[in-house]
């Protein structure tokens, strides 16, 4: 009893109180490494979190965690195990990008991101599930079968990141990788009750991630609390020869920017964003947070943001255009599922069609169309110059206000199975968030309350390039004022 | 009767850039002989989650080439993903330049058979990643990508060219210039420069309306040769189709080396559509003009250029200009040979003479065959050669031994005057010496020596040569001459 007692604890800490706990003594990376693999074992049959853990390499990396403490190494991030989303390449174990045509894909290389955790001391405990290629928002797109919603087993998690934001709500994980192309880290998370933060494009280096849209894609935390959001970010973040589009910034003290103080911060409220059909009570509980910030001595501003309404289309033009290409690489030449044809031509078409699942096929021909000739001015080239209408939105936004608060998704997390026949539905869980990636801002999902079934409400905030600390500040005072983060999910 | 045709060519190269490293990895470009798949990393294998990262010194590799080229050089170039399947494109598209290259706007000049000079447009200038190879053995196709991802340079001619030979000049001059600047090695054998030209032709009528024939792409030329044949071969082709009232249908043909002929290639799928968009990996490449002008500054004086300074202060004939200036290793020998020697009275005509007709002659007799850049390595150094062609004009040794000494110190790489030392050629202009040899020529022949006194003065050549044999051709000509003439007339 006491044994399951500590193991319980354990696997209820977050980054920062484990680090300290690691730090006093209290237990060993190994313990803390155990307690997260027993609860996988014993939970994920159900939630389906993960595709694969890795025991033995974890258990190995811990005790080497542990040794490196004892000869006096302290780094913050020393023995903390993480989760990391399957679309990142990790050198020897298995990446599929939750995708059947990368089934038994050991990659001989690992993401920048990855790398960058592991120099820092972390663990990996295992990859966790998203939808394939991270093509999805309730990662019932995966080849190998949907994750669950921690706080209600008949309900998605949100995605792509699902799984990330499963494993780290139901404790299974103190934080995990997730990535965010339009709303990836930031949906599920909200769906989970949880932090996600999506950094500005060029903070972290994509290098290793597989490619869904090259001009959207960001990795960011998933985690307990905007402070270990701070503290992963500060691991990952930096310019990276391996990756043109990285910023040549120096990466700041984000746990520095958590001070507590936003009086005289200037919030927006975006008109746009508070439009019909949003779930009453997101709406009601974003509202009340609006009034939070305000006693925090924050200014609270509306504000206009007049393309709103048209971040979704072009979103859809511009990913599906983007992975067109990328995606084209998954011929079976190289790697990966391989399905014998007539002609080399009809032996890509034999594996492409037997390996991807029919999301990515639909997004494949949706952006391919995008790009045909006759048809390129209309679709890709007029989204692209919508997209910087967008930018110019938020850049006027900007320089009136600090942050952006809006819902992160007008939803709490619908039913498995709900909007699976309905892609258009579906997409529209994305309306708040795509804005972020088209202009290239960051921004934080945070936990703002509950609707009337128990499941978790999430806020967004979003700042401009490179503008995490303020957006860091502002969640975590807000964090820090509520409750909302001490309710768990029963399991 | 047959109509005449105006041949139209425009071309594409393709060459693949000298650098150390690939076009957007880090991998080594030395990949040429290495086991297949060994120069490849993550990048260039196109696995997922790799990125690229341009190779700055290709960049700068296309702009000298661009400013070579007389282009336009952009301020802001693009990156563009080129899409489409094949086995030996491991991204499953190419990165390369569409609507915003490097350069554009350029042209070389060419001289025509009659002395004048034409203008060839180039229409841009390019830079993009190179293919791996496919090897087909058996049922199977074997995919190497040592190759994929090395930075190639593709130059893109307007449709100027109107003939095999203007082609052949062409292509001579490009592959010169890019020799100058030591961005491509030239070896069209290896594949390390491609040229794809489209042929067309039409009447002078169509010409005189701006219409154009259906063009016709050949690829698969392995040598400058290659090229011209298969224009004259596929311009003579087309008219012949066009005169049997036939109709040219615009289509991918391959070049047949040991047929000499052009055959019909099947592989392209027509007019595919490669749905081209700016590459979102890699930002804009922005060229800053300062940039620029440095390359332009450090730019190497260019074929052209030195023709024109040859022939204005050194008076050289055109027709050795050219041959000089081809390859920027036999220029760089003419001009220390000509420091060595000296540029007054004529002296760079003298030392381009004997470059040109006795070491050309040398170099080619060498196993290495044609290649005119093995100048750098032969044993005779430009400062032996102008020691040579001196102590000829001091006439220390006669024209003819010159050339003997020169094939003495081609072998061995001895200075002129060990060789002629050590195999006794010095001329002889020691009066009794000759006329020793002149009596000595005149004893054996008497039947000869009367008939030449007798009226039959054209044996005087015959004793010239009597005398030169004696003397092992080492008398002094002009010496040697007058002394016969006196003595015969004596
Ligand atoms: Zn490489």
């Amino acid at each position: 009893m006491g044994s399951q007692n500590s193991t319980k604890h354990l696997t209820s800490l977050g980054v920062a109180e484990a680090s300290a706990g690691l730090a006093a003594g209290r237990f060993t990376s190994v313990d803390l490494t155990k307690a997260f693999l027993e609860r996988i074992e014993r939970l994920d049959g159900a939630l389906h979190a993960f595709l694969r853990t890795t025991p033995a390499e974890a258990l190995e990396a811990a005790s080497g965690a542990d040794r490196a403490r004892a000869d006096g190494d302290s780094r913050p991030l020393l023995g903390i195990p993480l989760a990391i989303k399957d679309v990142l390449m990790t050198s020897g174990i298995e990446t599929t990008a939750g995708s059947r045509i990368l089934e038994g894909f050991v990659p001989p290389y690992s993401a920048t991101a990855v790398n960058k955790l592991k120099a820092a001391g972390t663990i990996v405990l295992g990859k966790t599930n998203t939808d394939e290629f991270a093509m999805g928002s309730s990662t019932e797109n995966s080849g190998y079968g949907p994750t669950r919603n921690p706080w209600d087993l008949e309900r998605v998690p949100g995605g792509s990141s699902g799984g990330s934001a499963a494993a780290v709500a139901a404790d299974e994980a103190p934080a995990a990788l997730g990535t965010d192309t339009g709303g990836s880290v930031r949906q599920p998370a909200a769906f989970c009750g949880i932090v996600g933060l999506k950094p500005s494009y060029g903070r972290v280096s994509r290098y290793g991630l597989i490619a869904y849209g090259s001009s959207l894609d960001q990795i960011g935390p998933i985690t307990k609390s905007v402070a270990d959001a701070a503290l992963l970010l500060e691991a990952v973040a930096g310019v990276d020869p391996y990756d043109s589009t990285t910023m040549p910034v120096d990466v700041p003290d984000f746990s520095a920017a958590l001070t507590g103080e936003i009086s005289g911060m200037r919030i927006g409220i975006p008109h746009e964003y508070f439009v019909e059909g949003i779930q009453p009570e997101v709406e009601a509980a974003v509202r009340a947070s609006i009034e939070q910030f305000a006693s925090l001595g924050a200014e609270t501003v509306p504000i206009h943001l007049p393309n709103t309404e048209l971040a979704l289309p072009v979103y859809y033009l511009v990913v599906t255009a983007e992975a067109s290409a990328n995606l084209a690489r998954f011929d079976g030449i190289r790697f990966g599922l391989s399905v014998d044809g007539d002609t080399v031509f009809d032996h890509f078409r034999q594996t492409r069609g037997a390996g991807f699942g029919s999301e990515v096929k639909r997004r494949i021909m949706l952006g391919t169309y995008a790009l045909s000739a006759g048809y390129y001015d209309a679709y890709y080239l007029k989204a692209q110059q919508v997209r910087t209408l967008i930018k110019q939105d938020f850049d006027n936004a900007f320089t009136d206000v600090d942050v952006i608060l809006s819902p992160t998704s007008p939803t709490t997390a619908f039913r498995i199975g709900e909007k699976v026949d309905d892609p258009l539905a579906m997409i529209l869980t994305d309306i708040f968030t795509t804005s972020a990636n088209l202009a290239g801002l960051c921004g934080i999902s945070i936990p703002c309350g509950f609707d009337d079934g128990g499941l978790p409400i999430g806020l967004q905030l979003l700042g401009p390039s490179l503008g995490e600390e303020k957006i860091l500040r502002a969640a975590h005072a807000y964090e820090q004022s509520t409750e909302w983060r001490l309710r768990r999910p029963e399991l | 009767m047959t109509q005449e045709y105006n041949v139209v060519v425009g071309m594409e190269v393709h060459a693949q850039l000298l650098t150390n490293t690939k076009m957007f990895c880090r991998c080594s470009a030395d990949y040429q002989g290495a086991p297949p798949n060994t120069h490849t990393c993550p990048v260039c294998l196109g696995l997922p989650g790799a990125l690229p990262v341009s190779n700055r010194a290709a960049v700068e590799a296309t702009i000298r080439t661009g400013l070579a080229l007389n282009c336009e050089i952009a301020e802001t170039a693009v990156f563009a993903r080129k899409n489409y399947h094949y086995p030996d494109l491991p991204k499953g598209y190419q990165i390369s330049q569409y609507e915003l290259p490097l350069c554009r706007n350029g042209w070389v000049e060419i001289e025509l058979p009659d002395g004048s000079v034409k203008r060839i447009r180039i229409h841009r200038a390019h830079l993009e990643e190179d293919t791996g190879k496919n090897t087909h053995a058996g049922l199977h196709t074997l995919v190497d990508l040592n190759r994929a991802g090395m930075p190639l340079l593709e130059v893109v001619t307007e449709a100027d060219i109107a003939s095999a030979d203007e082609a052949y000049a062409f292509l001579t001059k490009l592959r010169s210039v890019l020799r100058y600047l030591g961005v491509n090695s030239g070896n069209m054998e290896e594949g390390a420069l491609r040229c794809e030209p489209n042929i067309s032709v039409r009447t002078p009528e169509q010409a005189a309306r701006g219409e154009l024939g259906a063009k016709v792409e050949v690829k698969n030329l392995n040598s400058l040769r290659a090229v011209r044949n298969a224009i004259a071969y596929e311009a003579e082709r087309q008219a012949g189709v066009l005169n049997a009232g036939g109709v040219i249908e615009q289509v991918n043909m391959g070049w047949d080396e040991d047929r000499q002929r052009t055959v019909l290639q099947r592989s392209k799928e027509s007019s595919e559509d490669y749905r081209y968009f700016p590459e979102p990996d890699l930002p804009p490449l922005v060229v800053d003009r300062q940039w620029v002008e440095e390359t332009a500054r450090t730019l190497p004086e260019l074929p052209d250029a030195k023709e024109q300074r040859y022939r204005q202060d050194w008076s050289l004939r055109p027709a050795d200009t050219g041959a000089i200036t081809g390859e920027k290793a036999v220029a760089d020998y003419f001009e220390a040979a000509v420091a060595a020697y000296g540029q007054e009275d004529g002296k760079p005509q003298r030392m381009a003479n004997w470059i040109t007709d006795e070491l050309f002659r040398l170099l080619y007799a060498d196993g290495e065959g044609q290649d005119l850049r093995q100048i750098a390595a032969t044993r005779v150094q430009p400062q032996q050669l102008a020691a040579l062609v001196q102590m000829v004009d001091a006439r220390k040794i006669n024209a003819n031994t010159g050339k003997k000494v020169l094939e003495l110190m081609y072998g061995s790489g001895d200075d002129p005057q060990t060789v002629v030392k050590r195999e006794g050629l010095a001329m002889v202009s020691n009066t009794d010496v000759i006329d020793a040899a002149v009596q000595e020529a005149f004893d054996s022949n008497p039947d000869e020596l009367a008939r030449y006194r007798s009226g039959e003065k054209k044996l005087f050549g015959f004793f010239m040569g009597q005398m030169m044999r004696a003397t092992k051709g080492k008398a002094d000509p002009q010496a040697a001459r007058q002394r016969l003439q006196e003595m015969l007339d004596g």
